[in-house]
């Protein structure tokens, strides 16, 4: 019998509830025109009393943006996985199960795809479809799926020869409820951790796209057009890179050790 | 020799011995302990042999020997274990230092490991291997431990020693393996040999081969061998000594004979009933349930199915061939194929049991699967009650899944693990819309009473069960159609002998209850004896010999059904029967190229019903 609710599970949990909480309220707390609002006398400050977490380059305090940014951030990310998670795991689930030339097929178009870097993807797709935060989620989406896609079919391929799954194709079970029943929980471990992981890939990924002008358009504050912003500012006001950095990693540490809880639920033999 | 069996030597003489052993895993309220107060001593030259269930705690005390257990997360928390080294001076393993154990481990004590295909690194050659432990234990030259390298593949017994230690270990078989693995650890001629189920995931013919090696190679060398199995008729042939583990303390100790003929413990009496013997089913045609394993002696399950009843044919199976293909080349084309199955033919009758024996490879399991459909096969007809199984669209195939049904071998891997029992066994009952929620559920019910798992069991987990009762579901869930034909494959090899006899014993309740045929897939010849009517020996992918179960096992006509039979340890220290034969056999193999015609099965009968394959079929027996 495991426990459930280690340290690392409670700091987990702690994290992502924090992220979340400021995701849903700060936009509430914090009105549009505080984040935006320019001190051009105070450009660049570092962490003091008056600007907890110092200012940017247009004196914008760096902790109502970081705090606003957080929900553009997690949205985008979770839209994004979601998107990944619709398209790669029925590709996977019916490439794996099927094999043959449905599997050659779908798989070299996967490869394809992979071939591409990730972002000049998602950039070629949001491009096409034009500037905004809903084509940077399906962009985002679609360039990770492939990954997801592979993963899928890989854990498919090993879950499929199991005796369970056999011995329940033995006892008439139809394909349908062969890969609905017996093969999608046994491989949702590895999938839960991987999609978990592209959460944060996604942040970035989000980021890349603001910089050229193709996710959250300024003066909206998203945390990787923060992080893009302060590329200029790296050695006198480091903290402009920081601020929004710390947050990224906070919330895929949490996402991280609470995904491994999330894949313990699941798993009837720790309870 | 029995003669020369050395007194329960005491602790001067002892070459090992261990005392009070308590070994402990994690800690705190989580803290198992793995095992407690194990006494026993080794003297040099003997064979004792530490025989239990899993569980019992008897890897755990080989593994305290040689200190590897701190390595699985164990901690030896009290007890000594004093070791007689070869300058004469003592030492107490249990308390030296890691690090000058190592400098004692392979050298003055040699272990072997069960899996011969893990035990061996894959990357690297076979001279490699055997070198880099005598360079750095005897510090001799490369040159030098070539030399003793290619020595000791002579010793033990591997043909063409020059070629094998150039190849890596996936170029092996088993056996080979096994014997690589055995000569590592002879390289420093180690006093004592500490074999782990050396010869567990080894077929019956290799596993005489190697048990008779270690016999050699004990007593060319004078060497003591701490022998760990869970197999009683391994016991009984390599035994001078046996101590019997239970829940990881020591119940029995005693010679081999005393243990075998008048055991003390009501443990070990439970453990030898439940463990089939070869030859002692002679002169009976019905099978019979094992005795022994509960207070009152156990009624016999009377036939239902009447003389009459039996005659009816339930499945027929013509000339069935499946193949696999080979591939090679930069195009992952098919270069050949391999026969798993080749022309094999047999009928079943209804309430019949028929077996299908012989090892790794042979074509046993792919026979059934094929008969199931869940491999395609090549060629041939299987006829199940006037269905024309190979022939049937996926509608009909379903429909006729519901007439047979399979038991696996892994318990652990044949339920899923995210399913509730109850669910388990109702996924045919619901597949083929067998009733409604409530009418599946008393069913389920019922089948949980009738393979005797309590209801409470409905709602658990997979993982929350033993083997035995994790196979008592697989064999539920089969039974839950109302199937004419349950195909067993090796459904109780995986099983410890007192739950394997009492698998065997409700599979012949069931049989006789509700009038079962059963194909039953087996390499243990003495299970065979014990469940079958007929019998069917298979070797590369074709029935070699085929019979009613007494005409096979009393009067066995092919070479390979010979050799076979006679390389099956029998669980009495009276008939050992391990010596060494000349030479390592090495299999032929099956696969052949795309173009290749092999000859058709063509049997004699040589008594009624008794039926053997001509030389000119099966000519790659050479035996």
């Amino acid at each position: 019998m495991k426990r459930l609710l280690t340290i690392k599970a409670l700091i987990g949990f702690a994290l992502v509830a924090m992220v979340l909480g400021v995701a849903i309220f700060a936009p509430i707390f914090i009105p549009e025109e505080a984040a935006n609002r320019m001190h051009m006398t105070a450009r660049l400050k570092s962490p003091s009393g008056l600007y907890w977490l110092g200012t940017d380059q247009l004196g914008r305090d760096l902790l109502f943006r970081v705090m606003r940014g957080a929900r553009t951030s997690l949205s985008i990310a979770v839209s994004a996985v979601l998107i990944s998670l619709l398209l790669g795991l029925p590709l996977g689930l019916i490439a794996g199960f099927y094999r043959g030339a449905i599997d050659n097929v779908l798989m070299r178009l996967v490869d394809t795809l992979l071939s591409f870097p990730v972002l000049l993807l998602a950039l070629v797709i949001s491009a096409m479809l034009g500037p905004s935060i809903p084509n940077a989620i399906i962009a985002i989406g679609v360039a990770f799926a492939p990954f997801l896609a592979r993963v899928v079919r890989g854990e498919v391929l090993r879950v499929v020869q199991m005796p369970y799954v056999e011995a329940a194709r033995a006892a008439g079970a139809r394909d349908q409820r062969l890969i609905v029943r017996h093969i999608l929980p046994n491989i949702m471990p590895p999938i839960i951790v991987q999609a978990t992981i592209s959460l944060a890939f996604a942040i970035l990924a989000e980021a890349g796209l603001s910089f050229l002008g193709l996710g959250t358009q300024p003066p909206q504050s998203s945390w990787g057009l923060m992080i893009q912003a302060s590329r200029d500012y790296l050695d006198v006001a480091p903290w402009t890179a920081l601020v929004p950095g710390a947050a990224v990693a906070l919330t895929v540490l949490g996402l991280n050790m609470s995904g491994d809880i999330l894949r313990d639920i699941f798993d009837p033999r720790s309870k | 020799m029995m003669d020369a069996l050395p007194t329960p030597a005491d602790v001067q003489e002892a070459l090992v011995s261990v005392e009070h052993l308590r070994v402990e895993f994690g800690a705190g309220e989580a803290m198992v302990v793995g095992v407690d107060d194990v006494s026993f001593s080794v003297g040099p030259g003997e064979t004792l042999c530490v025989v239990g269930e899993s569980g019992s705690g008897k890897s755990v005390t080989s593994l305290s020997l040689m200190r590897l257990v701190e390595f699985g997360g164990g901690r030896i928390a009290t007890g000594s274990i004093t070791f007689k080294r070869v300058a004469g001076d003592s030492l107490d393993i249990a308390k030296v230092d890691p690090e000058f154990m190592r400098s004692l481990r392979g050298a003055e004590i040699g272990m072997i490991f069960q899996e011969p295909m893990t035990s061996l690194n894959p990357v690297f050659t076979i001279e490699r291997q055997l070198t880099d432990g005598l360079r750095a234990h005897l510090g001799l030259s490369a040159a030098a431990a070539r030399t003793r390298a290619l020595e000791l593949m002579n010793n033990v017994r591997i043909p063409e020693p020059e070629r094998r230690l150039k190849q890596y270990p996936h170029e092996l078989s088993g056996g080979m393996r096994q014997r690589v693995v055995i000569a590592m650890a002879m390289a420093c001629k180690p006093r004592l040999l500490i074999a782990d189920e050396p010869t567990t995931a080894l077929d019956v013919t290799i596993q005489a081969e190697i048990l008779a090696l270690i016999d050699r190679l004990k007593r060319d060398n004078g060497m003591a061998v701490l022998f760990i199995t869970h197999d009683m008729a391994v016991v009984a042939q390599m035994a001078d000594r046996v101590v019997v583990m239970h829940r990881g303390r020591i119940v029995e100790e005693g010679p081999v004979r005393q243990i075998f003929e008048s055991p003390r413990a009501d443990y070990t009496r439970m453990l030898l009933s439940a463990v089939p013997k070869l030859g002692e089913m002679r002169g009976k045609t019905a099978p019979e349930a094992m005795q022994g394993l509960s207070a009152q002696p156990r009624a016999q399950p009377a036939s239902r199915a009447k003389k009459d009843d039996i005659n009816d044919i339930l499945l027929e199976v013509r000339n069935l061939t499946t193949r696999f293909p080979v591939k090679g080349g930069v195009f992952r084309r098919t270069v050949a194929n391999v026969h798993a199955v080749e022309d094999v033919s047999f009928s079943i009758r209804v309430g019949e049991t028929l077996a299908l024996v012989g090892e790794s490879g042979c074509g046993k399991s792919t026979t059934g699967r094929s008969i199931l459909r869940l491999t395609e096969a090549h060629s041939g007809e299987v006829w199940l009650d006037g269905w024309e199984v190979l022939k049937l669209p996926p509608v009909d195939l379903r429909r006729a899944r519901r007439e047979m049904q399979m038991v696996f071998q892994d318990p652990f891997a044949s339920l899923n693990p995210y399913r509730r029992l109850r669910d388990q066994v109702a996924e045919p009952l619901e597949n083929f819309g067998l009733g409604s929620r409530s009418e599946i559920d008393e069913r389920v019910a019922t089948l949980f009473d009738r393979v005797e798992l309590p209801r409470s069991f409905l709602k658990r987990f997979p993982h929350e069960l033993s083997g035995g009762q994790r196979q008592r579901i697989a064999i539920a869930r089969a039974i839950a159609t109302h199937p004419k034909l349950v195909i067993a494959d090796e459904a109780v090899s995986a099983l410890d002998v007192s739950v394997q006899a009492q698998v065997l014993n409700l599979l012949m309740d069931l049989q006789a209850d509700l009038g079962l045929s059963y194909l039953f897939i087996s390499h243990d010849m003495a299970v065979v004896e014990r469940i079958s009517h007929k019998v069917g020996v298979m070797y590369l992918g074709r029935i070699v010999e085929f019979g009613p179960r007494a005409a096979v096992f009393e009067d066995p006509r092919h070479g390979y059904t010979k050799s076979l039979l006679s390389a099956v340890p029998i669980a009495d220290p009276r008939k050992r029967r391990i010596h060494e034969a000349q030479g390592a056999r090495t299999m032929a193999s099956p696969i052949f190229p795309l173009n290749y015609q092999p000859a058709p099965s063509l049997y004699d009968e040589v008594s009624p019903g008794h039926l053997v394959l001509r030389p000119e079929a099966g000519s790659l027996w050479s035996g």
